[in-house]
């Protein structure tokens, strides 16, 4: 029963994808909603289901592999597509069949009015699916099927209103920032290839297979390279705001919830390849480090919600490298699954907001919307207080303090960095929250939340809140349901997880409460017009540090320009070279032939002599 | 195993009396063709089912005397790796003649013909083992395919046809000078004038001849597949050809530059070939990259193809020359999924030139709301072509990378770059032809596929799922058969 | 007083690169084909003196052959300018020939 679960819970999103994609666009929009949110739920329940049995009755050494078929086998190479359950694919699952659930739902309310809701749903049913698959892998060729199948959803459904040309340029764009990262990850597993011969997980990570040195760097840090493209991480990070350009559902269900993740997945799942590249290591808690400063930075100087919170997602996936990069791989993970939980929440009450304002998404043109809409007002002041974790009431908290303890305990710089980064995230989503819900009202909403909408959001606001519960600190309260959980795959929790310092506690409570202060004394309501802040520093941090115009500059122009010079193909101008030299030799001959007699009898004539020169000479 | 021959014979004939139906009525040909298919498709089913199992690499063979004072035999064997790319053929014609050539009003008995001459062309080209005979196949596939061209193709067919023609003849003939220096060494040898593929293997060559006869060979197949320098004929040959052809050349004909590089360049001359394979690695990345590059900046759709064509194309060269089980069965899916994915395209790219008038794609865009079904069949082949995991050219690539990767890492990593660059032309592709807002006021009336397309291009489709999900019968099958007396590259067969 | 052969030849060549150097810088076509005559006659002359020199009739045979081609080939340059004259072309410049159409 167990063995026939996984495959079950990724067939049913597949199966809606493929029906859909058949329906052609033929499906009237109720069914096309149901199917979609059955199969997603659906799904959501078996993994219930399959949580409860797994747990009820592990397997032996906690893991079950089920093998599906070979996919390929040749010349001492062997991929199978097979499928491992874990504990941590068990709370993968969780996480995208659980929020992907409600999302579902909710896009069914926030996709109303669309006329082209089955192709919606097609693209969101089979992006579960190849999430699915990307966590339940046991083999990184199989993997990367999900991998790849996920940036392919993100690519249609940012790209989802085609008739406006910038969402297919960001559409576009985000592929192709991803895609070089994928090349480095295939790059990653070719040479893991070479050295195993194949690509099962288990086999890759059994002690010693490996080995440290030059080569466990270089493959670590190829797949760190995909790990940055797909979780947007500097220097990659670029695509993740363009992104934005999508429908809201898909925002919260790839761009915050799970599709960015899966780097962050990909390295606590092979986690002892990373441990063997103590550099690679450093580097990742240093990228993590830098893009969580860099994007909060942003966050900080945005104009547009959708902006805000994506910058914020970055920030956000900043922590989980810093933190896989100090070895804290179950913080990692807790911290990826309240994010899901908490950004979800954030995406979807801010597209019921701009549902309600007629699609306006410039904060600075919103306002006093909480008397207008109390309960989305709620979930996402319960959405921004898990971002900011404020103490004890929230799951980012416990979350965002488990990372902060490790990176002490790795460099107290590097905790310094991210307790920088915490109190910057405070400032920004309280800017945001006391701009759009409170102060004077600057446009006038209009309608009402649908229920379908409103059900995902109160839920998501209970979890969001109560759902960092199952892991503490001990200065709290010895909890520790998670790192227990996921011990078999990441190893039992280190005595730093366990101890945990009440003054750093303190410190990381402070920080938040520090930012929402400040955030208060800037931008607390009061009368009059507010705008912007316009200098230097805020248009570099809106544009994103300016990464993009440097990329265009560097790379892209002269890149396109160059190809658009040798548009004609270079090689193409060698046979017609060819051909004007024989035009040219051609007209040379030709011109002796020229009709008239005298010159012939004279070429006749010297004809003859060079002959008889030639006979006669000995 | 007679059948064999039947596989030559059958288009043939099809191709006579498609020819004299066309003279009685312009409708009639076009079921004619079909037919020819069919039967076509039930002989290949009848060969391979009748395979005898465990009989060893090499699954049919026929002989015959020809001219028997020059050594010349009608000999024909089929191993799998022929098996493949004949039942490529025989998949990709069905495109080609149901939708493509129906449409023809010109002398459509002529069209379809030389079209089925073609094919038996190629059919001939994979399974003759005699080179005399291979030649033969060899320039009566090109033939009637230059005169599809000039009389069927676009606005400046005749530049297009006669520059495909010059340089597959050139270099045809450069192979025909290696086979006679072949032969004339062999005979020098032992006395008999053959000019069967088996005997001639046995030749011993200095390693000077070898390179040389090699490079006859390698030049021929070269300008077929096409690698880099020798590429320039075919975006202008893609390009002005009428659909059937763009398909049938960018599907099938292609593959036998593929084919024959492995048949008569690794297998025949295997010492000059592992000296050469640095070099052909070299061109086989600069391929890849210089392909994707110039398709980036292509204005006109069936030129971006083209040049993605060449692209690809590159991985199988890499293949071929990694000289592994690996990289040369990886070298044959890659033909496979190439030939269906880029005929597709192919076949989109006609119907939308059928329907706008224009190839060119700034006089695109915003065509999925006036094309649904057709854009979505172009979104999904341009997914397939840019190596999307699970569908048949991740499968070629990913083997062909990883072949590589262990004989030259640097190597792969460019190989690797151009899929970045493949996933650049390709949603260019679809960004500027289908998404988008339409050009000036809209898209008229414009008629979308219908069943019939459908249903084709829904087929190759599912082929190319199924080569990318379970790929296996084709890994199995695909490895070239070792000559009896030489061993592989790689040594023993694994 | 009889001529040798060496003589003979002597005079041919001569006769003959009279006519060459008439034909090739004489543009009358008249005069042109009186040279083509004159280098004619130059080859039958050293025909007859390569008979005489080794006493067979063969070379008087081969002039009288040549006569026969001289005056075939007279009539026939003679009435294509004739036919040339008859189409209205003002002049017997051979160089303004040079175009087989009119």
């Amino acid at each position: 029963m167990l063995a026939l679960l996984p495959p079950l819970i990724v067939l049913c999103p597949l199966a809606a994808a493929t029906i859909l994609l058949l329906s052609a666009g033929r499906m009237p929009p109720p069914a096309a909603r149901v199917l979609a949110a059955g199969a997603v739920g659906l799904a959501a329940a078996l993994t219930l289901w399959l949580a409860v049995l797994f747990l009820s009755a592990p397997p032996p050494t906690y893991r079950l592999d089920v093998v599906l078929w070979h996919w390929m086998r040749v010349g001492g190479f062997d991929a199978r597509i097979a499928f491992t359950l874990d504990p941590l694919s068990l709370v993968m699952m969780l996480v995208v069949t659980g929020v992907g659930f409600l999302i579902h739902l909710y896009a069914c309310g926030y996709m109303r009015g669309d006329p082209d809701v089955a192709r919606f749903f097609a693209c969101m049913t089979l992006f579960v699916a190849a999430m699915l698959v990307l966590v339940l892998s046991s083999d990184l060729l199989c993997l990367y099927i999900g991998w790849e199948g996920v940036g392919l959803c993100s690519y249609l459904l940012i790209g989802f209103w085609y008739a406006e040309a910038a969402n297919g340029a960001a559409a576009r764009k985000a592929f192709i920032v991803t895609r070089i990262g994928d090349a480095a990850l295939l790059c990653g597993l070719l040479l893991l290839a070479t050295r195993i011969g194949g690509l099962d997980i288990a086999t890759l990570l059994q002690p010693g297979h490996l080995g440290g040195g030059p080569v466990a760097e270089a493959a670590a840090a190829l797949l760190l390279g995909g790990a940055l493209a797909k979780s947007a991480q500097v220097p990659f990070q670029v695509w993740l705001p363009d992104a934005m350009a999508g429908p809201t559902p898909v925002s919260a269900l790839i761009h915050a919830a799970t599709m960015v993740t899966a780097g962050v997945y990909l390295i606590a799942r092979l986690h002892p390849l990373f441990l063997a590249a103590p550099t690679v290591m450093a580097a990742t808690a240093v990228l993590g480090l830098v893009t969580l400063l860099l994007a909060a930075g942003s966050a900080l100087a945005q104009t547009d919600i959708k902006r805000i919170l994506a910058f914020s997602t970055i920030s956000q996936l900043g922590y989980m490298f810093l933190a896989l990069g100090t070895g804290a791989w179950g913080a990692a993970i807790f911290h990826l699954v309240t994010h899901a939980i908490f950004k979800a929440l954030l995406f979807m009450a801010a597209g019921a907001v701009i549902l309600r304002v007629h699609h306006q998404q410039d904060i600075f043109r919103m306002g006093g919307l909480g008397r207008a809409m109390p309960g989305v007002f709620a979930a996402f002041a319960a959405g921004a207080a898990a971002l900011a974790g404020l103490p004890l009431v929230t799951a980012g908290f416990y979350s965002k303090e488990a990372i902060l303890q490790q990176a002490w305990h790795a460099a107290p710089l590097l905790w310094a960095g991210a307790l920088l980064g915490a109190f910057l995230t405070a400032l920004y989503i309280s800017r945001c929250l006391l701009i759009v819900f409170l102060g004077p009202v600057r446009t006038a909403p209009t309608g009402r939340t649908e229920a379908s909408m409103a059900i995902p959001l109160a839920g998501l606001s209970v979890l969001a809140l109560t759902g960092g519960l199952i892991e503490m600190p001990n200065a709290i309260a010895p909890v520790h349901l998670l790192f227990r959980l996921l011990a078999p795959v990441l190893g039992p929790p280190t005595a730093e997880d366990a101890e945990g310092g009440a003054g750093l506690l303190l410190a990381g409570a402070l920080a938040p409460l520090a930012g929402i202060a400040v955030a208060w004394g800037l931008w607390r309501p009061r009368a009059g017009a507010i705008a912007p802040a316009d200098d230097g520093l805020a248009r570099g941090a809106r544009a994103g540090w300016g990464f993009d115009a440097i990329y265009g500059l560097l790379l892209v122009r002269p890149f396109l320009a160059l190809g658009w010079l040798n548009r004609r193909d270079l090689f193409d101008r060698v046979p017609d070279l060819l051909a004007a030299a024989t035009r040219w030799g051609a007209r040379l001959l030709g011109r002796m032939q020229d009709g008239r007699v005298r010159r012939y009898a004279g070429w006749i004539a010297a004809g003859t002599v060079a002959a008889l020169c030639l006979a006669v000479r000995p | 195993m007679m059948t064999l021959y039947g596989l030559v014979l059958l288009p043939l004939l099809g191709a006579a009396v498609a020819w004299l139906t066309g003279r009685a009525s312009p409708r009639a040909p076009w079921p004619v063709a079909v037919a020819t298919l069919v039967l076509l498709a039930a002989l290949l089913a009848y060969i391979t089912w009748a395979v005898p199992a465990g009989g060893g690499p090499w699954l049919a063979h026929v002989s015959a005397p020809w001219i028997p004072a020059l050594g010349i035999t009608l000999r024909c064997d089929m191993d799998g790796l022929s098996l493949v790319l004949l039942w490529l053929t025989v998949v990709l014609s069905f495109p080609c003649v149901l939708l493509a050539s129906r449409d023809i009003a010109d002398t459509p008995g002529t069209f379809h013909a030389l079209l089925l001459a073609t094919i038996a062309g190629v059919d001939g080209v994979f399974i003759a083992t005699d080179l005399f005979l291979f030649f033969f196949f060899w320039e009566l596939m090109l033939v009637p395919l230059y005169v599809l061209i000039t009389v069927w193709g676009h606005e400046d067919r005749t530049r297009a046809a006669f520059k495909f023609f010059l340089f597959t003849q050139g270099s045809g003939l450069l192979m025909l000078l290696s086979i006679l220096g072949l032969v004339f060494v062999h005979q020098h040898q032992t006395g008999i004038l053959t000019f069967d593929y088996f005997a001639l293997a046995t030749t011993h060559l200095s390693p000077v001849l070898a390179m040389g006869l090699m490079l006859g060979f390698f030049v021929a197949f070269a300008v077929k597949l096409p690698v880099v320098p020798l590429h320039v004929w075919l975006p202008d040959t893609h390009t002005q050809a009428p659909t059937a052809a763009s398909v049938l050349l960018a599907g099938v004909l292609l593959k036998t530059g593929g084919y024959g590089l492995i048949r008569f360049v690794v297998l025949l001359f295997p010492d000059a070939a592992a000296r050469f394979a640095p070099v052909a690695l070299a061109l086989g990345a600069l391929g890849i990259l210089y392909g994707a590059w110039l398709s980036l900046v292509q204005d006109d759709i069936k030129r971006l193809i083209a040049y993605s064509s060449v692209s690809h194309l590159g991985f199988v060269l890499l293949g071929v020359f990694s000289a592994s089980p690996l990289g040369m069965t990886g070298a044959v899916v890659q033909m496979v999924a190439h030939g269906l994915s880029t005929g597709a395209l192919f076949v989109i790219a006609g119907a939308l030139q059928d329907r706008l008038h224009t190839r060119d794609m700034r006089r695109m865009g915003g065509l999925w709301p006036a094309l649904p079904h057709l854009s979505s069949v172009g979104l999904v082949f341009a997914i397939a072509s840019l190596g999307l995991p699970g569908l048949g050219n991740f499968v070629g690539e990913f083997l062909v990378l990883l072949a590589t990767w262990r004989i030259s890492p640097p190597i792969a990593i460019l190989g690797a770059a151009g899929l970045v660059l493949s996933a650049l032309y390709a949603l260019t592709m679809v960004g500027r032809a289908f998404l988008g807002p339409p050009p000036g006021d809209g898209w008229p009336a414009l008629p979308d596929f219908g069943v019939r397309h459908m249903a084709v291009l829904g087929a190759a489709m599912a082929l190319l799922l199924v080569l990318g999900l379970y790929p296996q019968p084709v890994l199995d099958l695909s490895l070239p058969a070792p000559l009896p007396h030489s061993a592989l590259p790689w040594g023993p067969r694994p | 007083m009889t001529a040798t052969p060496a003589q003979a030849l002597l005079l041919a060549s001569m006769l003959f690169a009279l006519g060459l150097l008439g034909v090739l810088v004489r543009r009358n076509l008249l005069f042109m084909l009186m040279s083509i005559e004159i280098m004619l006659n130059a080859a039958a002359l050293a025909f007859v003196a390569a008979g005489m020199r080794w006493h067979a009739a063969d070379g008087q045979v081969m002039f009288m052959m040549i006569l026969a081609l001289a005056a075939a080939e007279a009539a026939v340059g003679l009435a294509i300018l004739l036919r040339l004259h008859a189409a209205g072309r003002p002049t017997l410049d051979a160089d303004t020939g040079n175009r087989l159409k009119g």
